[in-house]
């Protein structure tokens, strides 16, 4: 449904965007995760056509971009970073223009708006201008301008920006439940929001991708395999020393220890192998009391921030 | 042509949904009413003064009170339109910027030209409403002279306000696409158009070429003939082609918004 290319955006001498291709299938949501200024708005800008890219293709519904701007908007419909909205309008005539620049004939428009309020949320404010409107309402008055037409690709930039965290909710599982009928990209720099959403992840930092994959496998991927936090009343250095036989377990820390005698420590282990019993194993045999022992899942928040952090150190050799 | 209209009635609808088309409105009729009761009664006591010396040494020449009120009063409307234009101009674009609901528009499959011309068809369509009252002031006084003049005086001066108006807003809509700030494009607006207002100033009554060429210039100078009732051709090439123009440099002014947002 979306084929990006080499995408490249240059203002002037900074390079906002450097060369990212990716792909969505149709009906997937995919994820554009990166921190502030990564590059994720100017892409978007470019999928839209609102600004045309320095060098590289994007192609919408086999339409390029540039070349057949007009076709490709034809399909989208995007929420840009502020919802554009007329403070001057109702919700319902604000929608009805919406529909009515993008050529939705009139016999559709009422259904269509009745919809879009429906799946919004935005039922009751139907009659109401919308600069009286509180910021929440507004998100979603410029949510339900992107999806009043019901467009193939559905283009959003920071979706649940201002919202509370029971709005946020509601968003994420009205994106959920518009996948399949539509394609969708949004952009996000809220970690759990990637998880629980999407499909597929591009993670961008500084206009270069540093990953795409699902977000399982990114958590599964982390080098260094599990963690294991442990919490045991022991003397600190025989407890490193005991940790560091364990086979398999590639490196311990002492994180912290008590003047009452308790030590924590974090344990890597090797991919691949769990070795919980193991150390649980080793530390009754010496008779120190355990009262923690868990293994530490990566967050994607994590791998994240690896990827986003050790771009400058990886980036030479590549290059 | 749809998007055309889903334009236009966007901005009708935020002229007349907004306190702006009333305020401006009800400014510009009170202004103007004011100065057609003057016009009127300097006219009527003229033109009393005229019969009066007529009867005294006879074979004075009739005077013509309601073309003379119509010119006047038409060259007012000019003044205050200078004036007022620019402020219903100044947001056409500068807004849409400021707001982000440009990115709206320029992402949305309507075409740069149905913008524009959606935009100004709009404006005009505010400046007919708000010029229409004037126009009954003169019917009014051309039904009551004897004899009455024809109608299609009034019908060539008002052509002549509406495409002066016309150019006005083509010029102003252009340069409110050039900014943000509403201020600055009304301050363009009103300088600008000050300036080919005056363009011939040092030079009217010679007959050098760059005299003739700089009076050809001159907004206001095609603008006389039609307060006369003379419909002619080359003030209606001079403001059609102004306004065209004008349209042309703002379609792609909006299109090049794509290319220069750095």
């Amino acid at each position: 449904m979306i084929e990006v290319q080499d995408l490249t955006k240059a203002y002037g001498p900074v390079t906002a965007v450097d060369h990212v291709s990716f792909t969505v299938k149709k009906g997937e949501i995919l994820g554009f995760l990166g921190p502030n200024g990564a590059g994720k708005t100017t892409t978007m800008r470019i999928l839209t056509g609102f600004m045309p890219a320095t060098s590289g293709t994007a192609r919408i519904a086999g339409f390029d971009v540039f070349q057949d701007s007009l076709e490709v908007r034809r399909h989208i419909g995007y929420l840009p970073e502020a919802p554009p909205l007329y403070p001057d309008m109702t919700v319902e005539a604000y929608l009805d223009f919406i529909l009515r620049i993008k050529n939705v004939p009139a016999d559709k428009r009422q259904d269509r708006i009745k919809d879009a309020l429906e799946k919004t949320n935005l039922v009751d404010k139907r009659p109401e201008l919308i600069k009286r409107l509180s910021r929440g309402y507004k998100q979603r008055v410029g949510l339900a301008q992107a999806l009043v037409h019901d467009p193939d690709v559905i283009i959003l930039d920071e979706p649940t920006v201002g919202l509370d965290p029971k709005q946020i909710i509601e968003v994420r599982h009205l994106i959920k439940n518009l996948a399949g009928n539509h394609t969708i990209i949004l952009s996000t720099h809220i970690l759990p929001e990637v998880s629980m959403t999407c499909d597929r992840v591009v993670i961008i930092n500084k206009g270069k991708i540093a990953a795409v994959d699902t977000p399982q496998n990114l958590t599964a991927q982390l080098k260094g395999g599990q963690r294991i936090h442990i919490d045991v009343q022991a003397p600190e250095k025989p407890l490193r020393e005991l940790l560091e036989k364990i086979p398999g377990a590639s490196r311990a820390q002492v994180t912290s220890a008590r003047a009452d005698g308790h030590v924590t420590a974090t344990i890597e282990a090797a991919p691949g192998k769990d070795i919980r019993s193991q150390i649980a194993a080793k530390i009754v045999q010496q008779g120190w009391p355990l009262y923690e022992l868990h293994g530490i899942s990566v967050s994607l928040e994590d791998i994240f921030l690896e990827l986003t952090t050790d771009e400058e150190a990886h980036a030479q050799p590549a290059n | 042509m749809r998007s055309l209209y889903a334009i236009y009635r966007k901005e009708i609808g935020h002229y007349f949904v907004s306190p702006i088309a009333y305020v401006v409105v009800s400014l510009f009729l009170l202004l103007s009413g004011f100065f057609f009761r003057l016009y009127l009664s300097d006219a009527v006591e003229q033109s009393l003064q005229m019969e009066v010396q007529s009867m005294r040494f006879g074979g004075m020449q009739p005077f013509d009170a309601p073309s003379q009120i119509l010119r006047v009063f038409l060259g007012f409307l000019a003044l205050v339109i200078l004036f007022f234009l620019p402020m219903l101009t100044m947001g056409v674009y500068a807004e849409e910027r400021k707001r982000g609901t440009i990115e709206l528009l320029m992402t949305s499959p309507i075409r740069e030209i149905d913008i524009v011309l959606g935009k100004f068809f709009a404006s005009l369509t505010l400046f007919a409403v708000m010029l229409l009252p004037t126009a009954g002031y003169i019917f009014y006084v051309f039904l009551h002279s004897d004899p009455a003049p024809p109608l299609r005086v009034i019908f060539a001066g008002y052509l002549g306000v509406i495409l002066f108006g016309g150019s006005l807003m083509a010029l102003g809509s252009f340069l409110s696409s050039l900014t943000e700030n509403q201020i600055i494009a009304a301050a363009l607006t009103f300088g600008a158009f000050l300036l080919l207002w005056a363009i011939d100033f040092g030079t009217r009554g010679t007959g050098s070429a760059t005299g003739q060429v700089l009076q050809y210039l001159s907004v206001i100078n095609h603008f006389d003939d039609f307060t006369r009732g003379i419909i002619d051709t080359s003030g209606l090439v001079y403001y059609l082609s102004f306004i065209v123009f004008f349209i042309f440099l703002t379609v792609r002014s909006v299109d090049s918004m794509r290319w220069r947002r750095a």
